[in-house]
């Protein structure tokens, strides 16, 4: 039994919006929908799992707010406390304010890098990697929708692909 | 599909479908360049050139060459660097709280005003690395051990803080910024014909191809993104005001200086913004994106930010008085009636008086009248920090140290050489790079489009009969 891979272009996200809806309804795995723009529902249409990039983000702010706590700690408390300006370095918690606008900056610069980086690399989105659109018409105005299927329910998914209002139907 | 109320103005005009903002956007890019880019370009590498002219004078003798002298140890350089980092707030403001906000307009101008964040913290970080005398010795700045012995840098001093402070915002304006270009880029690598263009814009675009998963995960980003960029940047410009407000100077050592420094840096970025953009509308031809609602937005931004600029002006003023301080009292007479009256006067004009103008809807959609007042919105943001700086300085606690300040050649050389920095990035972004965020501009074309509004309100109008 072979597998039959179906382009199906459209004009515009109603008539996609729609197809894609009732295609998850009745149990037509959609693998993929290429568009030119971020169309809203259609994640959730097709079935995409809520990604869990912005947890990544926290985990990634906790780790800069601890390496700042440590490095501070290690700089003016531990390793060589200085008296600069009759503000003695005793303790941690008594240096604590004055090291709170940098503990922040480290949050957030290890949460937004390391986010961005998990995405690109998720995504694997990297300088020199080819597009992954099968038709360069899609960053422009076109939305492509990928289904694999088996072959024999292949005449009947592209009717409802016609129906659907695709305006072109590809086989790969 | 988002409804919006018909009440709301069209944000693209011209009844444009995907394919035309698609042609819109990559014109510039595609097409020649004008003769007024060439001119405006060839002014700002001449500026530049004898920016970089200057600096390579500074550092190779010493910032002895500056008007700076022991009384006015900080003049020209922290009031640049304090001017440029707050133009780069807007653009910061514009694409995250705008975006937490979920205000549609700001899809037409983040692009360039991202892009005008990062040139203006350029800008801003020659000033700061230059002031420190001998700017070879610029990573001391880092935590390392001093010497490569036993001690480290103060984390209790400001001024350390900046260094962190101003380094995370560039980088993560940068990554944030690029990350929305990436499918604009291979929006224009899909189409490229030429050979060079599609192999440059097919490295640029990392390979993006749209797909609904990597969609999905682009608006996640771009919201946890704008989350963490809200409170940097006013994180960032109330660092800075600290470098002033820990300070025991007269003046200076005011708790209110961190939102009225914030609000300054929105104000004058806004202003920047408007100067940029009513020039790039026009050369560009992008009247029907950037709409004069646009401008209007805007030209509000500039009225709020202004106005509290303004209140935080005549506060520093009353508890001057109130405070009974006489060290105090002095400081903000000083300013106002000593001999640096003429910047305090320009101050309390260009930012307090002639914003209000603003007031009047005919003043606020005028292109002339507001691009001409984004001018002088700069000019008084700039001459706020140096009545904070100079005057100050020239008066301290002690009247044998009082001395006059004027700048060199150099000072205005250098500060001449970063707004030809500036303007030479600006031009050159937007003859490469998409000026317009154009992918998230398509996904509001339905429900803000002009073609849209007017369908929907004959379908309103039809229902009520």
């Amino acid at each position: 039994m072979s597998k039959a891979v179906i382009h199906a272009i459209f004009d515009d996200e109603e008539p996609l919006m729609a197809t894609a809806k009732s295609f998850h309804s009745k149990g037509i795995h959609i693998k993929d929908v290429f568009t030119p723009f971020p169309v809203h529902g259609l994640d959730a249409a097709i079935g995409v799992p809520r990604t869990r990039i912005a947890i990544t983000a926290f985990i990634y702010g906790l780790t800069g707010a601890s390496l700042a706590t440590l490095m501070m700690w290690y700089m003016m408390i531990s390793d060589w406390p200085t008296d600069v300006g009759g503000k003695p370095s005793f303790a941690y918690y008594m240096n604590v304010p004055a090291f709170i606008p940098i503990t922040f900056e480290s949050t957030v610069l290890c949460a937004a890098h390391g986010m961005v980086i998990t995405y690109y690399l998720r995504c694997w989105m990297l300088p020199g990697v080819k597009a992954k659109n099968p038709d360069p018409r899609t960053t422009d105005d076109k939305f492509l929708m990928v289904i694999e299927t088996k072959e024999e329910n292949k005449a009947n998914i592209e009717s409802m692909l016609k129906s659907g209002g695709a305006t072109e139907i590809h086989h790969k | 599909m988002q409804h919006e109320s018909e009440i709301r103005e069209p944000l693209i005009l011209g009844k444009k479908s995907y394919h035309e903002i698609t042609e819109d956007i990559v014109r510039p890019i595609e097409g020649k360049a004008s003769k007024y880019w060439y001119m405006l370009l060839t002014i700002s590498i001449i500026a530049f050139l004898w920016g970089i002219g200057c600096l390579a004078y500074t550092i190779g003798t010493g910032i002895g060459v500056w008007g700076s002298n022991n009384g006015v140890d900080w003049a020209w350089d922290i009031t640049n660097f304090v001017w440029w980092i707050g133009i780069g707030h807007a653009g910061t403001l514009i694409s995250a709280v705008l975006l937490l906000f979920r205000q549609k307009w700001r899809m037409a101008i983040n692009r360039a005003a991202e892009a005008m964040t990062i040139f203006a913290v350029m800008c801003a970080a020659i000033f700061v690395l230059l002031h420190t005398g001998r700017p070879w010795l610029d990573y001391w700045l880092f935590p390392l051990p001093n010497q490569f012995g036993s001690l480290w840098v103060n984390f209790n001093s400001p001024l350390m803080w900046d260094v962190f402070a101003v380094s995370t915002y560039f980088s993560v304006s940068l990554v944030f910024w690029y990350t929305g270009l990436v499918p604009d880029f291979a929006m224009i690598r899909d189409r490229a014909v030429k050979p060079m263009a599609k192999k440059i814009y097919g490295l640029l675009s990392f390979g993006w191809g749209g797909s609904a998963r990597h969609w999905h995960r682009f608006e996640e980003v771009s919201l946890v993104l704008a989350g963490l960029s809200t409170p940097l940047v006013f994180s960032v410009h109330s660092i800075v005001s600290t470098d002033f407000a820990t300070s025991v100077v007269p003046g200076w050592h005011t708790t209110i200086f961190p939102p009225y420094f914030v609000a300054g840096a929105v104000f004058s970025g806004f202003a920047m913004v408007l100067t940029l953009l009513l020039i790039v509308r026009k050369i560009y031809n992008l009247e029907n994106y950037i709409t004069i609602k646009h401008v209007e937005y805007m030209n509000i931004v500039i009225i709020v930010t202004g106005s509290i600029v303004g209140v935080a002006y005549l506060t520093e003023l009353f508890i001057s008085w109130y405070s009974g301080v006489e060290y105090e009292q002095y400081a903000f007479l000083n300013r106002a009636t000593g001999p640096y009256w003429w910047a305090y006067a320009a101050m309390m004009t260009c930012n307090v008086i002639s914003p209000q103008l603003f007031w009047f809807k005919k003043l606020r959609t005028n292109l002339t009248f507001t691009f001409i007042m984004s001018i002088i919105v700069n000019i008084g943001m700039w001459f706020e920090r140096f009545v904070i700086i100079v005057p100050t300085l020239c008066r301290t606690f002690l009247p044998s140290t009082w001395n006059m300040y004027s700048p060199s050649f150099v000072d205005i050389g250098i500060y001449t050489g970063t707004i030809g920095m500036f303007f030479t990035f600006f031009l050159l972004f937007t003859r490469y790079f998409p000026v317009i965020a154009q992918a998230e501009l398509k996904s509001i074309v339905k429900s803000s489009g002009q073609e849209h509004k007017e369908k929907h309100a004959a379908h309103g109008h039809a229902a009520h009969h």
